[in-house]
């Protein structure tokens, strides 16, 4: 009877590794503290230890206690688009196969941003519900769109195609919010908010909208987990596994579309987030969804959130949007990625 | 007929039928220059443009047509010639369509250059053209450089373009953003490029630079076209390849950054030109000639289609990224199908 005793050894999956894991997702949680901690405490205006203490019991007597007010909304919004980014990128980069997939570079974002300005523009629709209805759809519409164009032919969605289709769908979408907004001058938020994603101006109100959609696409994304492991086996090997591949690839691509569509309902366009957190997390997590989707949150949370600090302090005494903070960080990640691959991967 | 014949005669028909379509194409342009000088909010007569034109001082015309419609089509066929010319000796040197500067960043580098140079060091005139070209020289040695890993690859070539060009945008948009007032239409120009507000001396530096850079290309462009069969038959066949790269690069870049530094990054008009222009010309000798027509045509039209035609006044680079990006499209689309790998 000691024989069903010798646990099978379970490739890829040992226990220690599993430890491992957990030790690391730990300490990203306590990174993800210091970050709020950080973002709190550091911004424009230099404030004293009894100031944050008195903002975060609900005062704001002084003018420093209604900075720090001010600064808690936007550390929480910060956190939740990172976390919501992250998790679609890792989803797309797994659903596309593809290194480069992020919903920036694919024109996702663009795609929700067009949709809201058009919808703002033309159909004078206001709340803050239905921005993110039409953000979502947006989002979707461009994904569909972008996939389709770049996986015709021989060879199928390779990375360049892709990356191509995304770079040729974000330079019209410019073009056309431009468009939209010179011969509208009274939509909201103006020119920047619509090109480039900023996380100034939260409120909490703002973010209980969109918080039903976010909580909805995570929901969804970590549930495919499992799917996903399978489709990175390839299609054929993932159908003789079992999956339904076409079911498996749009349910994570609907999670994905959710987090991206309703992130820049609020936040507006912002890049790089979602190619960047996949690749490092992976670095620590592995391959497997299960553990990458959680990390690829806690670190895209960390990210946005430590961004958004340094453009704070870069252009004191103003600011800087995060999405030009991302970008910046973001474009030499990408440019590694591709020195790096061989030229028959990409 | 000898086959010696055969070869004249085929000659020769390849020479007319370039001379046709580079006459044709001209005559349009000159066409298509009149027209945008009659026409407009007022409609001015041919007879009365030309007597503007001749110096004659006329009420109300001498205005409209002197000052505003003048500068304007002229600076947008300048920046076209610029633009088409540079375009196309990039896509014909590195063999790729999409090798165009307007995606590989390099028109993204001088413009940031021309924004920080008048943004932040408040500069204007000459000094900008150059620090334009400066950083256009070195946004194409930094994508070269980085491109580079046992011989450049042209897709790796053109991704790093990609990654380069996003960085930029963050860097025009964070110059920007410091700017003393956030103008709609200074920001406008260096996002995607417009001949709003036109100055007749802003015509100079373009027409120097077409002079001596477009005046170089030209000059190689038998040299360039023998690239196109590659490096090794290039060679064979008595060109040099290393010294004509690099006069390429350096005259196509000149051309691009100092239209740049006036005109801002007027969106894919160094893309869609060579193309257009090697449609239109077939297998009849060097597109290059051709693709600046194309590009004259492409900024002067699309210029007149954002004032006049549209139900806003739309700056031409939005109406160029919106005819552009289809294009793009159709050619990944009809690459794919080929079966070629892009």
């Amino acid at each position: 009877m000691t024989a069903t005793a010798t646990p099978l050894p379970r490739a890829g999956l040992a226990p220690r590794s599993n430890r491992t894991r957990l030790l690391w997702l730990g300490a990203m949680l306590a990174l993800l503290v210091l970050c709020c901690a950080l973002s709190v405490a550091i911004g424009t205006r230099d404030v004293g230890l009894d100031d944050i203490a008195g903002a975060l019991r609900g005062r704001a007597d002084s003018i420093g206690q209604a900075a720090v007010a001010a600064r808690i909304p936007r550390t929480l919004l910060a956190a939740l688009a990172g976390a919501a980014l992250g998790v679609s990128g890792a989803i797309m980069q797994g659903v596309t196969r593809n290194p480069l997939a992020d919903p920036g570079i694919l024109g996702v974002n663009m795609g929700a941003s067009l949709a809201v300005a058009v919808a703002v523009a033309f159909f004078g629709i206001g709340s803050a519900q239905a921005y993110i209805w039409v953000a979502i759809a947006g989002a979707g519409a461009t994904a569909v769109l972008v996939y389709a164009i770049g996986s015709l032919g021989r060879g199928g969605p390779t990375p360049l195609k892709l990356a191509l289709a995304g770079v040729a769908i974000s330079v019209a979408f410019v073009s056309l919010v431009l468009a939209v907004m010179l011969s509208h001058g009274n939509v909201a938020g103006g020119l920047q908010s619509w090109q480039v994603g900023g996380v100034g101006g939260a409120t909490f109100a703002r973010m209980a909208h969109v918080l039903p959609f976010l909580a909805a696409g995570f929901a969804i994304g970590l549930g495919c987990a499992r799917k996903l492991n399978s489709l990175a086996l390839g299609d054929d090997m993932a159908a003789g596994l079992g999956e339904r591949v076409a079911l498996a690839r749009g349910l994570a691509s609907l999670g994905a579309i959710l987090l991206c569509g309703a992130t820049t309902a609020i936040c507006g366009p912002i890049a790089f987030v979602g190619l960047m957190v996949p690749h490092l997390c992976r670095l620590l997590a592995g391959v497997d969804h299960r553990w990458l989707l959680p990390f690829s949150a806690l670190a895209g949370a960390c990210l946005l959130i430590v961004s958004d600090i340094a453009g704070r302090l870069i252009a004191r005494p103003s600011e800087l949007d995060v999405g030009i903070v991302t970008a910046f960080i973001g474009a030499p990640f990408f440019i590694w990625i591709v020195r790096r691959a061989r030229v028959r991967e990409l | 007929m000898s086959a010696v014949d055969a070869i004249a005669t085929g000659r020769l028909r390849r020479a007319r039928r370039r001379g046709a379509v580079i006459g044709g194409a001209l005559a349009l342009l000159a066409a298509a220059f009149a027209l945008t000088l009659m026409l407009g909010q007022s409609f001015v007569p041919p007879g009365t443009v030309l007597r503007v034109l001749a110096g004659g001082d006329v009420p109300g015309a001498s205005f409209t047509v002197g000052q505003l419609r003048l500068p304007r089509a002229v600076l947008s066929v300048l920046a076209g010639l610029s633009f088409g010319l540079g375009g196309a000796a990039f896509q014909i040197m590195l063999r790729n369509p999409l090798a165009s500067p307007d995606i590989i960043g390099i028109s993204r580098g001088a413009s940031a250059a021309a924004v920080f140079a008048i943004v932040v060091m408040g500069l204007d005139g000459p000094m900008v053209s150059v620090l334009a070209v400066a950083a256009g020289l070195g946004v194409a040695l930094l994508i070269h450089g980085l491109s580079h890993r046992g011989g450049v690859a042209g897709t790796r070539l053109i991704l790093v373009g990609i990654g380069v060009s996003a960085m930029l945008d963050s860097v025009i948009a964070y110059t920007l953003s410091r700017a003393p007032s956030w103008d709609l239409d200074q920001a406008m120009r260096w996002l995607t490029g417009s001949v709003n507000g036109a100055q007749p001396a802003q015509a100079l530096p373009l027409l120097v630079s077409l002079a001596v850079f477009g005046g170089l290309l030209v000059s190689r462009a038998r040299d360039l076209e023998s690239l196109r069969l590659g490096d090794d038959t290039a060679a064979a066949l008595g060109t040099n390849v290393a010294l004509t790269r690099v006069l390429v690069i350096l005259a196509a870049v000149g051309l691009i950054a100092v239209a740049t530094a006036i005109t801002g990054p007027v969106a894919f008009v160094a893309f869609l030109s060579g193309p257009i222009a090697a449609r239109i010309l077939g297998p009849n000798g060097s597109v290059l000639v051709p693709a600046g027509l194309v590009g004259a045509a492409l900024v002067l039209g699309g210029d007149y289609i954002g004032q006049f035609l549209l139900p806003a006044r739309f700056p031409v680079g939005v109406v160029t990224g919106a005819l552009g990006a289809p294009y793009l499209i159709w050619l990944i689309v009809r690459v794919n199908r080929a079966g070629g790998s892009l």
